[in-house]
C-alpha cells in the first residue's frame, strides 16, 4: 500500500565521483576506487524512493558514501550524474540538481532540513537559539519577529529545551543540547523532508538514547518523513521503518527493517546483523 | 607648485573614468560600483573615496562646503577644503543653501538639500553584509541573488539579546526594493533624509575602491520588523544649549570641569544660522 503512494523523495543514479574516471573503472573498482585511474566513487549509482511519513533508514560503514548522499541532497555537494526529484518542488518532474541559485535555497528551507553530525555545520554557534530557528524563517520570506520568536519557542518546547535559553547561544549548549537546536532549525518551516546524518554519533549512550526517542516524538507529531543515516545498525534498527544498506558507494540491500533483520541476504549486511546481536 | 597639476588635480581620463562609475552608480541605486581608486597626496582612510568623487565633479561653477562630524571648522574639513580650493580656485562656503557639492562625513546638513544639489558622502566600509560575510566573492553573489536573510538575521539577533535593535550608525536600508545599502557612517538619524530625496547623494569608498549612488526620488527603507517599527535617536526634552533647537541631531557633551551634560547641535553651520536669524 505504501509503494501506491508518490514518493515525497526520489533519487535515480545518483553519481558522485572524485577524478576524471576511465573506461576501465568499472571492471578495476577495489571498494570504491578505480585501481587503473585512482578515481574514487564515492557515490555509486544510487536510487532510492522515500514515502510520506516513513523513516527510511540508511546503513553502512564509514566511508560507504551515506554523508555524499546526503549532501547532495542538500547541494552541499554537487553530483556527478543524477537526478532527484521532490514532491514539492517542480510538480516532482523537474530535478532539485537542475535548480536556479535562488530555487535551491528555497528547497533548503521550505522542503528539507539538514541535521549535520557536527553541529557547527549545521548552527551558528554565536547566536542565540532563539536567532538560529529565526534565520530559516526569516530565509522563507517572514519579516514578523514576534512570529518568529513564538515558532522558536514552539520548536524549543518540542525538543525539549527550555524557552529561558532560546537567547543563548549553542556553543554554551551540551553536544545532545547542540543536535536538539539543529534538530528545532531543521524543523523550522514544516519541511517535507527531515535529512538526519549520523545526528547521535559521538553523543554519550544515554544522551543518544534521548535524542533518538526525541526523534521518534516528532516523527509522530509532525508525520514527517525522515532519512536516517548511520553507521549503527542498533539506531536504525530503532526507528527506520525500511532500510538500505551501502557499501562502496552502492546500495547492495533494501527492504523492511525487519525483513533485513531476520533475513539479511548480502554477506556484509549478514556480517552487520551478526555484530548486532 | 599646483601648476604642476591638472585642473582639480586627476588627470582629465581619470576623472572621465571615475564619472563614468557614477553613472553607473545613479543608474542602479544603491549598487556598489567598482572603481579605480587613484592616489592622493592624502592617506586613504582621510576620506580619498569622497575627495575623488568632489574632484570629478568640479568645475568652475560650483560652490564647495565640507563637513566632518557636522563641523565646518574640523582639521579635516578644512584641509579638503584647502586642497580642493588650491587646485580648482572654487569658492567655499559654510552655508548649504550655497554650496553645489557638499562633502560629508558622519552628516548629511539639517537644512533640506535641493535638488541641484549634490551630497557626497566618505565612506569607510561600503558593504552592509560585510558583519556577517568576510568574503568580497561571497557577498556579490548575495548581492546579486538578494540573500539578505544574515542581515535581517543580525537585525533579529539585537531584538533577542537585547530587546531592540541597537545598531545606531551605518544602519542598512533597504533601496527601490533592490539592494541593501550602508549609508555608511551617518547616524540613523539621518536616514530619512535619504528616501524621496530632492539631492543626488554620492558614496565613495577610497580603500574599498567603491562608488554607490541615491538620486534623486529614490525609494530608502530603513531595515525593520514589520512588527517593530525603524526608530532613529529620540532627543525628547533635549535641545541645543545655543540655539534651543529641539529638531535637530544633537550631540552629547560632558563638561569634566563642571561634571555637566549638554547637548548641542552637531550642525554647527546650521546652529549658527539659526542664532543669527
Ligand atoms: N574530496 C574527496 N576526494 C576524494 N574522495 C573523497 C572526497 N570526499 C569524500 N571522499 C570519499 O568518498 C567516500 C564516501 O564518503 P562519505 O560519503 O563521507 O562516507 P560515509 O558518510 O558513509 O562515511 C569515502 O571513501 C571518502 O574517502
Ligand atoms: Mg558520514
Ligand atoms: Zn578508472
Ligand atoms: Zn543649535
Amino acid at each position: 500500500m505504501m509503494l501506491q503512494e508518490t514518493p515525497v523523495l526520489s533519487v535515480r543514479g545518483l553519481t558522485v565521483r572524485y577524478g576524471d574516471g576511465c573506461p576501465q573503472c568499472a571492471s578495476h573498482l577495489e571498494k570504491n576506487r578505480c585501481t587503473s585511474c585512482g578515481a574514487v566513487w564515492a557515490a555509486n549509482d544510487v536510487s532510492l524512493d522515500v514515502y510520506p511519513g516513513e523513516v527510511l533508514g540508511i546503513v553502512g560503514e564509514s566511508g560507504s558514501g551515506k554523508s555524499t548522499l546526503m549532501q547532495s541532497l542538500y547541494f552541499d555537494l554537487e553530483p556527478t550524474a543524477g537526478t532527484a526529484y521532490l514532491q514539492n518542488y517542480g510538480a516532482g518532474k523537474k530535478s532539485i540538481w537542475e535548480a536556479s541559485a535562488a530555487e535551491k535555497r528555497h528547497i533548503k528551507n521550505t522542503i528539507m532540513g539538514m541535521v549535520y553530525q557536527n553541529p557547527i555545520r549545521g548552527l551558528r554557534m554565536d547566536y542565540s537559539a532563539a536567532s538560529n530557528i529565526a534565520e530559516k524563517i526569516i530565509a522563507a520570506g517572514s519579516r514578523n519577529a514576534g512570529q518568529m520568536t513564538e515558532r522558536a519557542k514552539e520548536l524549543l518546547e518540542a525538543v525539549e529545551i527550555l524557552t529561558s535559553r532560546m537567547s543563548e547561544a549553542p556553543k554554551n549548549f551540551s553536544g545532545g543540547m547542540q543536535q536538539r537546536v539543529q534538530i528545532s532549525k531543521a524543523l523550522a518551516n514544516n519541511p517535507a523532508l527531515l535529512l538526519l546524518d549520523e545526528v547521535t554519533t559521538g553523543l554519550d549512550l544515554s544522551v543518544q538514547a534521548k535524542v533518538l526517542d526525541l526523534i521518534r516524538k516528532i516523527k509522530a507529531k509532525y508525520g514527517i518523513s525522515i532519512l536516517l543515516v548511520s553507521h549503527d545498525l542498533a539506531v536504525i534498527r530503532m526507528l527506520a521503518d525500511r532500510t538500505i544498506v551501502m557499501l562502496d558507494g552502492k546500495i547492495i540491500e533494501s527492504g523492511l527493517t525487519d525483513q533485513i533483520l531476520e533475513d539479511p541476504q548480502h554477506a556484509y549486511t549478514q556480517q552487520l546483523v551478526h555484530s548486532l546481536l | 607648485m599646483m601648476d604642476k597639476y591638472n585642473y582639480a588635480f586627476l588627470d582629465e581620463g581619470s576623472k572621465r573614468e571615475i564619472r563614468r562609475s557614477v553613472l553607473k552608480a545613479v543608474a542602479i541605486p544603491g549598487y556598489q560600483v567598482p572603481f579605480g581608486s587613484r592616489e592622493l597626496p592624502i592617506g586613504r582612510g582621510w576620506g580619498t573615496g569622497g575627495i575623488q568623487l568632489t574632484l570629478s565633479l568640479i568645475g568652475p561653477e560650483d560652490t564647495l562646503k565640507v563637513i566632518d562630524q557636522g563641523s565646518d571648522e574640523s582639521v579635516n574639513a578644512v584641509n579638503i577644503k584647502k586642497f580642493v580650493k588650491m587646485c580648482t580656485g572654487v569658492p567655499c562656503t559654510t552655508r548649504t543653501q550655497e554650496a553645489t557639492i557638499i562633502q560629508t562625513r558622519h552628516r548629511i546638513p539639517e537644512v533640506p538639500m535641493t535638488n541641484g544639489q549634490i551630497l557626497v558622502l566618505q565612506v569607510p566600509l561600503p558593504e552592509p553584509l560585510r558583519i556577517v560575510e568576510p568574503q568580497e566573492a561571497v557577498t556579490k553573489k548575495m548581492h546579486a541573488e538578494s540573500d539578505y536573510a544574515p542581515i535581517w538575521l543580525q537585525l533579529y539577533e539585537s531584538l533577542i539579546k537585547y530587546g531592540k535593535v541597537t545598531i545606531s550608525a551605518e544602519y542598512p536600508c533597504l533601496v527601490e526594493d533592490r539592494y541593501i545599502m550602508n549609508p555608511s557612517p551617518i547616524p540613523k538619524f539621518d536616514n530619512s533624509k535619504l528616501h524621496d530625496a530632492e539631492c543626488l547623494y554620492l558614496f565613495g569608498a577610497g580603500r574599498e575602491k567603491k562608488i554607490y549612488a541615491i538620486p534623486p526620488h529614490t525609494k530608502v527603507v530603513s531595515l525593520a520588523f514589520d512588527d517593530v517599527p525603524f526608530e532613529k535617536e529620540s532627543f525628547r526634552g533635549k535641545k541645543c544649549r545655543l540655539c534651543g533647537s529641539t529638531d535637530t541631531y544633537l550631540d552629547e557633551i560632558f563638561d569634566s570641569a563642571t561634571g555637566e551634560r549638554y547637548y548641542q547641535c552637531s550642525d554647527t553651520s546650521y546652529c549658527k544660522e539659526v542664532r543669527s536669524k
